[in-house]
């Protein structure tokens, strides 16, 4: 076994503390069991369903796949971040009122893909909402009901800034 | 110091001379899949996150090349100038993984690993792009076709680590074409990648070899013709010339026999493309 590590991770706003950790350990790992943020979900473990979606240095990526020890140094939001005073954003309010939550464990990583999605492009295609979330899989194929959650938030955002 | 986290080339390559064991951690899209199906146990990393020289790329125009840095990752290649300098390695970046793994997986990562499924590889074959490996020793500059020597093996050195790619442009069209068992999200069953370049086509085939092969003696047979037009019977001869040059074998993901008709079509198809251009 290698020692353990000991290292730091700027987690929604705030530097946190990570002790006796094992090298290899992922960042949702880190995220879920030692700083207490179990908001992104892990399913596949090989960055095929999206569920531990966080932002690093902006970029929407699966924090499965990111070696925690080597994210010292990047900013890093998860989906508790998203509305620190634990309100909902326009998205996740979306999510609920057109029913794009069915068992609920794929909306965390979903809603971190729509907030990248329309900071990117804030009209998307069809198209374009299909494939930048072609990496967040539904088990429960409510996709209908996600897409016209995107759509809410484009017409309400549209709405908001006229 | 199991992780290290270089800011700088200089200091990368001086940590990888004192440890030439260590791991080399890029996007980590592969290596931690390994890691959390407990197939890997790193003792020794070295994060290349941070390193700035690695994030650089270029458009050359005076000498048509394109240069990558081994960090820049795939969501780069896929839009703006580097994909209208390289339409084939934006065609390429777009069919790996998910939009969260193209945000995070690099050609270094693609190079280093060297599977023979790599999606960006066929595009570094065809376009005769140059692997350049930094060390303590200096720069060291090989041709993608000697860098990748069987499947997951390559020639770099342990001291060495690969800090970039150049790409020659070609004067004519370039593309790439995959098949997978469905539209997202697969590791390629078989993919080409095919250029035109001064009159002259060049092809490479992934997943369908031990390494991605070029196939010379199709290009030859159709350089040699010197068509002005490309006829059907021509394209279809070609790409029964590509198929006759992949090596496949059968495996969990497809079968030998497919990937050999697979690499034909899609060969046939590029050329069809790139003529009605």
């Amino acid at each position: 076994m290698s020692e353990s590590e000991n290292y730091a991770l700027a987690v929604n706003g705030e530097v946190r503390e990570v002790k006796d950790a094992w090298l290899g350990e992922s960042l949702l790992y880190v995220l879920r069991e030692r700083l207490g943020l179990p908001g992104s979900k892990g399913a596949c473990e090989q960055g095929e369903c999206g569920s531990c979606t966080v932002f690093m240095n902006g970029n929407a990526v699966c924090s499965c796949l990111v070696m925690a020890a080597s994210a010292v140094g990047s900013e890093i939001a998860t989906v508790e971040g998203l509305n620190p005073d634990g309100t909902l954003t326009d998205v996740q309010e979306a999510f609920v009122s057109e029913g794009a939550v069915q068992c609920g464990f794929c909306t965390p990583g979903l809603v971190m893909a729509v907030h990248h999605l329309l900071e990117e492009n804030p009209d998307p295609s069809e198209h374009a909402v299909k494939e930048a979330l072609s990496g967040n899989i539904c088990r429960c194929t409510g996709y209908g009901r996600i897409f016209a959650a995107v759509d809410a938030v484009v017409s309400v955002r549209k709405e908001m800034s006229r | 110091m199991p992780v290290q986290l270089p800011i700088s080339l200089s200091s990368a390559i001086e940590m990888l001379a004192n440890t030439p064991n260590a791991q080399l951690l890029s996007g980590g899209t592969d290596f931690m899949v390994e890691v959390n199906f407990n197939h890997r146990h790193p003792e020794h990393v070295i994060g290349l996150r941070n390193v700035k020289e690695l994030q650089q790329w270029s458009i050359n125009s005076e000498t048509s090349t394109v240069y990558i840095g081994a960090s820049v990752p795939y969501s780069t290649m896929e839009t703006g100038e580097l994909a209208a300098a390289l339409p084939a390695l934006a065609q390429a970046a777009r069919t790996v993984g998910s939009p969260q793994i193209r945000a995070a997986g690099t050609l270094g990562g693609n190079l280093g690993t060297c599977s023979p499924a790599g999606d960006s590889l066929p595009v570094l074959s065809a376009l005769d792009a140059t692997v350049h490996l930094a060390s303590v020793d200096g720069e060291r500059n090989v041709p993608f076709n000697e860098f990748m020597v069987g499947p997951k093996r390559n020639s770099r050195l342990p001291h060495e680590l690969v800090s970039g790619v150049t790409i020659p442009m070609s004067t004519g069209f370039q593309g790439y074409a995959k098949v997978g068992v469905r539209n997202a999200m697969v590791i390629s069953v078989a993919s080409v990648c095919l250029a035109l370049h001064n009159d002259a086509v060049s092809v490479a085939l992934g997943s369908v070899g031990p390494t991605i092969l070029r196939c010379p003696e199709a290009e030859q047979w159709f350089n040699d013709l010197g068509a002005q037009q490309l006829t059907d019977s021509i394209a279809t001869e070609f790409g029964a010339r590509v198929s006759a040059e992949s090596r496949p074998i059968d495996d969990h993901r497809s079968t030998a026999e497919y990937r050999r008709h697979a690499v034909g079509v899609l060969a046939t198809r590029l050329l069809q493309r790139g003529y009605a251009q």
